[in-house]
């Protein structure tokens, strides 16, 4: 079976700076890969020429048979990709359900986005077709919402700006599940965040890992990593340097070097993990093969 | 041959003398876009008000030339602290477009407190400098553009050696890189916004004294087109670059000194309009700069801060709307009636800007182009062709839709204040046009016997009944909004307005949904516009111009952005409000500048709390 997302040396300069160096990449469908590496290591500006963000300076990426290069964001999110963002990019003046109202979008235009004319005339009269879709819909972004439970429920109605670090990174996840994603680009989903609510994201995404969501994560707490995926990647400086199942990725000397500076990783608590992951990028990062 | 080659060195001489004083506005501009960010509206004023003091000072106080130069420095000085201190600083932290807003509102504030002090009317300046003219080959050369190079090219040193070389330049180039580090190092932020504004403002003053000089003239609205004469120049160098400002004020004049004589006088304006809307899409990091993009920009840049609505229950509001239904039947004063019509339609552009720069947050500063095009559209269309009133009216709102979304269309992969001066520029295109366009427009004269409204082939012209078709079309236009802003469809625009990014990544098309939100803004205004246009049953080019642009904002920040009763009531405060006062009719603008300012250092939410 061909891989769902392909992507064949790409390669992205700002510059003179070589942000993503002649990178390959396959991810099958129902597949869990990660991406790991060190800040600046060109993670971000990866996931961002996926998503359409940006675009490559050479090379090709391709998901489900079609080239993504040269594509829009609006255009990669109607296949089905959806992201999240490092910093959580919520809308903050929109209800947490408008929010993931939002997320919905990509699927409804195919009936909605005909034709300018209709779209408002669809907005103004609001045929039946309309209101039952908008029904449907909003049921659907509720039901993802309730899988947040008691942290999102409760505040279906508040503005996002009202919300707390952690939860706004909850909408934002629920956000791109409403899109029913083919493929799900997770940028640290849970930066910033304590253990607890770690282990909580975690269990998540394990939830959606179960139900054969092809998943492609960059994160820095190698404990979830580890545990998660099917697969590791290794970038540094722009290059992909490993590309293994977790357990050999985890005695790679340079992911050791780079992460846990000379020693091997003894117990693997979430704890320390985030500790050593805070230090990583003081860490002098080796120069790759 | 010979005559040509004079008359080209002439238009090249006039061309360079102009180019200075551009590039003198230009590079005051310049400083205060380094250091705060800021496109300073407010700088035209400040080179009216040195024209103004330069005049005052040599015919009316008869100082010598040297000592005016001092006395326009010293004031305009203090005049750019204070714009600093009222414009700026307050509202640190706030959306970006909020000091643009502000300084605008002082611009309000200083055209109409000269127009108060010395009267709309032009005031002859003489020159003090002798009219001796230098021979030079068959033609000459006058002693005042020697002056003027002189000057322009002294104070361009000056300042560049103070950059470069002064302690306190040292901090206004440190602040420009990175305000936040700059303060970390110990430089007194705010002080080096004080010095920039003083600068620039004294730069601008000296350039409004020898523009006085140089056309022997001084009036209040030299103010309106220096600033866009300055950022286009700007553009062309690069923004915030101060040699590139000199460079482009230079360019720009001989642009428009070669434009005029190839086509006419008449054109003078459009080329820095060009000149703006062009560099914004092409080449907006300037001519000497190739890299496509725009200085870094907040990603949003809307001016929606966080707040609770007052929520108006709805029972209210059709008891507010009954009462001004049935008001022409119990109280039908035809002044009264004629006011309130006057709400009524500029109520309807406070609903067009509240749509696009309030629900889909692109700043618009150019509803005034909208209403003209509605205007004329409509016009001709009864005039030339007979058309009933009615179906006009139709015709020229989708056509302005149409229209004005195509000619907005390039400004939408521009963010927030660009956005705002893109839409200047091109509402300024469009009376540009209007009054280059002869054939069709009947020019600078104008339409004249546009046929009253009608309804059904009864004239409507009796008070009560221009009221109640201008309070059904609002009604209508604001049930239409109201649909609008609670579909999908509104969702969306939010989402455009909170976050484009995250928008886009989510499948929305941007320029698809900004140019719906243009579309039935246009549509909104043009309607407006068109019905103006029979009730005045005069119309021309200065009919629709940036203050209107400007007001109809102010009314939608007033009411609450977005908020389409807000809109409403915006319209009427600012209408009504200036003819409680008759005495303060003269002041409106005074007001209006007043109530802007205030409104956004105090109040940005607006009465009703944006939606």
């Amino acid at each position: 079976m061909p891989p769902l997302l392909t992507i064949h040396e790409v390669t992205r300069h700002f510059d003179g700076v070589q942000a993503v160096d002649n990178v390959s990449l396959g991810v099958k469908a129902g597949e869990f890969v990660s991406v790991i590496g060190p800040n600046g290591a060109g993670k971000t500006t990866f996931f961002n020429l996926i998503a359409g963000t940006d675009q490559p300076t050479s090379g090709q990426i391709s998901f489900d048979g079609q080239s993504l290069v040269g594509l829009r964001p609006d255009q990669v999110a109607a296949l089905g990709i959806a992201r999240t963002f490092q910093n959580g990019r919520v809308f903050a003046n929109l209800s947490v359900l408008d929010n993931v109202l939002i997320g919905t979008h990509a699927r409804r235009t195919s009936q909605q986005t005909i034709n300018p004319l209709g779209e408002l005339w669809g907005a103004i009269v609001t045929s039946r077709a309309l209101r039952e879709e908008e029904a449907r819909v909003r049921h659907d972004a509720e039901s993802i919402i309730a899988l947040f439970g008691e942290r999102l429920t409760p505040r279906l109605h508040h503005p996002a700006s009202s919300l707390s670090y952690a939860n706004r990174r909850r909408v934002e996840l629920a956000r791109a599940l409403a899109l029913h994603p083919r493929l799900l680009l997770l940028d640290e989903p849970t930066a910033g965040m304590n253990p607890t609510e770690t282990a909580e994201i975690l269990e998540f995404i394990r939830r959606l890992k179960d139900q054969k969501l092809t998943i492609l994560l960059i994160e820095h707490k190698l404990s979830l990593v580890m545990e998660l995926s099917d697969r590791v990647i290794v970038m540094d400086n722009g290059r992909k340097i490993a590309e293994d199942v977790p357990h050999v990725i985890r005695r790679d000397p340079y992911v050791i070097e780079a992460y846990l500076g000379h020693r091997r990783p003894s117990a693997d608590s979430a704890a320390e993990m985030t500790a050593l992951d805070r230090t990583n990028a003081n860490v002098q990062a080796r120069t790759a093969p | 041959m010979e005559q040509s080659l004079s008359i080209f060195f002439d238009q090249t001489v006039n061309g360079l003398v102009i180019g200075n004083i551009y590039g003198l506005i230009a590079v005051g501009l310049a400083v205060i876009f380094g250091v705060a960010n800021l496109i300073n509206f407010a700088h035209g004023s400040v080179y009216m008000v040195g024209a103004y003091v330069g005049w005052y000072s040599i015919m009316q106080l008869g100082l010598p030339l040297p000592v005016a130069f001092v006395v326009v420095a010293v004031i305009c000085g203090i005049l750019g602290i204070l714009i600093e201190r009222v414009g700026l600083r307050p509202l640190h932290g706030s959306a970006r477009i909020a000091p643009l807003l502000a300084t605008i509102g002082i611009s309000f504030i200083l055209d109409q407190l000269v127009q108060i002090l010395f009267t709309p009317d032009p005031q002859r300046f003489e020159s003090p400098i002798p009219a001796i003219r230098i021979p030079i080959g068959t033609t000459s050369i006058g002693l005042l553009d020697v002056l003027i190079a002189a000057v322009a090219i002294t104070i361009a040193t000056l300042l560049y050696v103070f950059l470069r070389y002064s302690k306190l330049g040292w901090a206004l180039r440190a602040t420009s890189q990175d305000r936040e580090a700059a303060q970390q190092m110990g430089v007194d932020v705010n002080q080096v916004n004080r010095i920039a504004f003083a600068l620039a403002a004294i730069l601008g003053g000296i350039a409004g004294l020898l523009v006085g000089m140089y056309f022997q003239t001084v009036y209040p609205t030299m103010s309106a087109q220096a600033v866009l004469k300055g950022f286009a120049a700007n553009l062309l160098g690069g923004l915030g670059s101060i040699p590139g400002a000199l460079l482009g004020g230079l360019l720009l004049g001989l642009v428009e000194s070669y434009g005029v004589a190839l086509f006419s006088t008449s054109y003078r304006s459009l080329f820095a309009f060009i000149i703006v809307i062009l560099m914004l899409l092409l080449r907006p990091n300037g001519l000497f700069n190739p890299k496509r993009q725009l200085p870094p920009e907040p990603l949003t840049g809307t001016f929606i801060p966080n707040n609770k609505r007052i929520h108006i229950p709805v029972w209210a509001t059709v008891l507010g709307g009954v009462v001004a239904l049935s008001l022409p039947f119990f109280f039908p004063n035809p002044y009264v009636m004629q006011v309130l019509t006057n709400a009524w339609l500029i109520g309807m552009v406070a609903l067009s800007v509240t749509l696009v720069t309030g629900t889909a947050g692109q700043i618009s500063l150019g509803q005034a182009g909208f209403l003209a095009i509605g205007a004329y559209t409509a016009s001709l269309l009864t005039l030339r062709l007979q058309l009933p009133f009615e179906l006009a009216l139709l015709c020229a709102a989708l056509f302005t839709a149409a229209l004005g979304t195509l000619i907005v269309l390039p400004a939408f992969r521009l963010r927030s204040h660009y956005v705002a001066i893109a839409t200047i520029g091109i509402s300024e295109i469009i009376n540009q046009i209007i009054l280059n366009w002869r054939p069709v427009t009947n020019g600078a004269l104008g339409l004249t016997n546009i046929p009253p409204p009608s309804l059904l082939g009864h004239e409507i012209v009796r008070p009560q009944e221009v009221y109640l078709f201008a309070f059904a079309l609002l009604v209508g236009v604001a049930l239409l909004q109201w649909k609008l802003i609670n579909s999908p469809l509104g969702r969306v625009w939010r989402a455009v307005r909170e976050d484009e990014v995250a928008a886009q990544a989510y499948g929305i098309n941007l320029n698809y949904y900004k140019g719906l939100a243009f579309a039935v803004s246009a549509f909104i205004a043009g309607l407006s516009g068109a019905f103006m246009a029979h009730m005045y049953t005069y119309i021309n080019y200065q009919t629709f111009t940036i203050p209107l642009s400007i007001l109809a904002l102010t009314m939608a920040i007033l009411g609450g952005m977005g908020n389409i009763l807000g809109a409403i009531v915006g319209a009427l405060v600012l209408t009504i409000l200036p003819e409680l006062f008759r005495d303060l009719m003269d002041f409106r603008y005074l007001m209006y500048g007043v109530m802007l300012v205030a409104l956004i250092r105090f109040r940005p939410q607006g009465l009703l709390g944006t939606e």
